[in-house]
């Protein structure tokens, strides 16, 4: 059976080393991330070291090397955002999900990050929830994003 | 093309096309470097090397730019010097404050560096990064602390060795160097080869040492220490007490081994010529039935590894002997011990090498007979110069000795295993005297030796003729494995080496040997087997009674049993 590796490695005939960084990133489009598998099979595929291709993946903060999270929850810590008590917002979801930013739940549905700005200081503050923006977001809303999240992946 | 350029007010030649640093070294102008390494390919890493240029704002580094006719230089004006000793304090920044216990205390070239330019102040308190150590492999010990990030081992491992086990991770500050997934080496595909060891320039790649079980096992009285020295190490450790390059000290090696403690002194040349005679006689049986062909060597290590790894459709081509070391390993645990009434768990085997894929090779499950492994410690010979200095040895007070019997004489023509192209030249020596029934004259074996990294000759015998390949060096094993793989290969017999120059290059040998030593060790090995009047395996004596008493004939049921191995298939990365 072809799994979507195979099929991807199979666009790719010519197995010239240039290749590497397009099927590292068709593979990241489709996995989500890199898996230790893709690694090796990209090595094999284009007859290079595993770690000239760890290395070269590892260079780019574009790719991941574990399973993203269904969602990626950025909040804002901009000076607006925080006055505008960012900083309770991220508590409240640091206790909910019980992860600190940069940290995916265990089901891997949830990941926290801390932004710097999303660039709506006039909108603060700003949750934004797989790149859709909530703007003038309070600390209530918290339990009812999560819960709504959690059906959606059901 | 030549031409001249101005360097500190004064002319010196260069030649069209060199870099700069290449003209600078060979007029004798010593601007310091960390990432360089001769005959590598230049990266322009660590800009320790950077010249100011008359005419450009910035300085540039002389390793990776070509020298070019205009050219005014400055190479340790002040601005210079300033830009060198900034690098070398925002490297000490991030480096753990641990010569006095570091290995490479006294032999570090951040060190030297630190003292030649003078930094005498802490003037970047930096963060520390915090890294895990990696004692995981048998040979190689791991510190990424003390990594500075030069590159050199990474570009010995995949030009050199060809394998690449170790790659820059990550980016910028976080960056480190490692295996695929920053996994730990003995889950890698290194080799145990060592040569990013001799690479390193600080102490975050040593081999892994076994001092406190060797010196228990001297200090117990109930054990015998039998040990054993490669034909290398004789004409090396005279280095590491600064006797010039290339001299021979084997009787004072007897001397000092025997003032250490050891009880027994064997020579593993010996067993270099037992493994001649055991080959010549599995390569002349593999002729005959013209079965897997060509005969691959089976006494580097770390080649042996390789085709584990990377080429199992050739492990039938593999020599099923054991290597020197394991040989003389069987003959300490199995034959010596009966002999001298001794059992065998009472014996502390241990050898002394110029290798670290040797320490991995001792502790393979297949060198084990009923749980009791022929070798129990192998020092390479950097540990054996550390381990003599340990116990107060005064090697400009020594007498020179011999070493013991059984297993002490050798032919010369076990001494050149030390060197490529040595195993080729005595197994031709003898295959041809067990054909022709008269010596090959001269005994010289001419196109099996110099440097080249891949050399090749031919030895008519009766109606064969006998093609040799010598692989001097893993780098450049890939084109010829290629061809033999596909079956396109005239060959018969293939001696691979993964340090090029041989033994005598191999990574346990001392950090900083220089080009010239390695060829000074070579030559005295060739020089010994000019002087030697024993200088055939089939000429041993000894090994005459060995066969007699024990051993039967090459390739006899019980010497297959004692002396002849299995290889595995290895999954790990590519």
């Amino acid at each position: 059976m072809d799994n979507p590796l195979d099929r991807i490695l199979k666009q790719y005939p010519n197995t010239r080393r240039d290749n590497l960084l397009p099927l590292l990133q068709d593979i990241h489009d489709s996995l989500g991330y890199l898996s230790e598998e893709s690694i090796i099979k990209v090595s094999q595929h284009l007859s290079l070291p595993s770690s000239k291709v760890y290395g070269v993946a590892t260079f780019f903060d574009q790719f991941h090397f574990e399973p993203q999270a269904h969602f990626v929850i950025r909040i804002c810590s901009g000076t607006s955002c925080h006055l505008s008590g960012s900083a309770e917002i991220m508590d409240e979801f640091k206790k909910t999900l019980n992860i600190r930013p940069g940290q995916t739940t265990r089901d891997g549905v949830f990941r926290l990050e801390e932004v710097p700005c999303l660039g709506a200081c006039g909108l603060s503050p700003i949750v934004e929830v797989n790149g859709e923006s909530h703007t003038g977001f309070s600390v209530q809303q918290i339990a009812d994003l999560v819960e709504a999240c959690k059906e959606n992946v059901a | 093309m030549d031409f001249e350029i101005e360097v500190n007010n004064r002319k010196i030649t260069a030649h069209q096309g060199e870099t700069i640093l290449s003209a600078l070294h060979r007029n004798g102008i010593q601007v310091p470097t960390l990432c360089h390494m001769e005959n590598f390919t230049p990266t322009g890493a660590c800009r320790m090397c950077m010249v100011e240029v008359e005419g450009k704002s910035d300085l540039i580094p002389a390793c990776s730019h070509p020298v070019e006719e205009w050219m005014k230089l400055k190479t340790h004006s002040p601005r210079v010097v300033k830009a060198r000793k900034t690098i070398v304090e925002l490297l000490l920044a991030n480096h753990p404050d641990d010569c006095l216990f570091c290995v490479r205390n006294n032999n570090c070239e951040l060190q030297t560096l630190a003292a030649e330019l003078n930094v005498r102040e802490r003037r970047f308190p930096g963060k520390k990064e915090k890294h895990k150590i990696d004692p995981s492999s048998t040979s190689i010990f791991r510190d990424p602390e003390k990594c500075i990030l030069c590159g050199r081992c990474v570009r010995v491992c995949e030009e050199t060795i060809g394998v690449s086990t170790v790659d820059f991770i990550g980016r910028g500050h976080s960056t480190i160097i490692g295996p695929t997934f920053n996994k730990s080496l003995n889950l890698s595909n290194c080799i145990n080869c060592g040569q990013c060891i001799r690479a390193c320039p600080t102490g975050a790649l040593h081999e892994k040492s076994h001092f406190p079980e060797l010196q228990e096992a001297l200090h117990n009285p109930d054990i015998q220490v039998v040990v054993q020295y490669s034909p290398s190490i004789p004409v090396t450790l005279a280095e590491e007490f600064g006797m010039k390059a290339g001299k021979d000290i084997n009787g004072i090696l007897n001397g000092i081994l025997r003032k250490i403690g050891f009880d027994k002194i064997f020579d593993t040349a010996f067993a270099a010529d037992l493994y001649t005679v055991e080959l010549a006689a599995e390569l002349q049986q593999r002729i005959d039935s013209d079965e897997q062909l060509p005969l691959f060597t089976s006494d580097c290590p770390g080649w042996v590894k390789y085709v584990e790894q990377f080429r199992q459709n050739l492990l039938p081509n593999i020599s099923h002997c054991k290597s020197p070391q394991q040989m003389m390993g069987t003959l300490i645990k199995q034959h010596y011990a009966k002999e001298a009434g001794i059992s065998p768990d009472k014996i502390y085997s241990v050898s002394l090498m110029p290798c670290t894929a040797k320490k991995f090779e001792a502790q393979r499950e297949e060198m084990t007979h009923k749980g009791i492994s022929e070798v129990d410690a192998v020092l390479t010979t950097r540990e054996l110069a550390a381990f003599i200095k340990l116990n107060g040895i005064d090697v400009s007070d020594i007498e020179t000795e011999f070493s013991d019997k059984p297993y002490g004489e050798k032919s010369s023509a076990g001494k050149i295993y030390g060197v490529s192209g040595g195993v080729t030249e005595s197994v031709m020596r003898t295959l041809y005297y067990k054909n022709m029934g008269r010596e090959l004259t001269p005994k010289k074996v001419k196109k099996a030796r110099g440097s080249k990294g891949q050399r090749e000759g031919s030895l008519k015998m009766k109606n064969l003729e006998l093609h040799y390949a010598i692989i001097n060096g893993m780098g450049h094993a890939k084109e010829l494995l290629d061809e033999i793989e596909k079956g396109e290969s005239k060959y018969h017999f293939i001696e691979v080496m993964a340090c090029p120059g041989g033994c005598v290059n191999g990574g346990g040998q001392p950090i900083d040997s220089r080009k010239e030593d390695i060829k000074a060790r070579g030559k005295e090995l060739y020089k010994i087997d000019d002087q030697s009047s024993i200088n055939r395996a089939h000429r041993n004596p000894h090994l005459d009674s060995l066969y007699e008493n024990l051993l039967e004939a090459p390739r006899s049921e019980i010497s297959s049993r004692l002396l002849h191995t299995t290889y595995k298939k290895r999954d790990v990365l590519p």
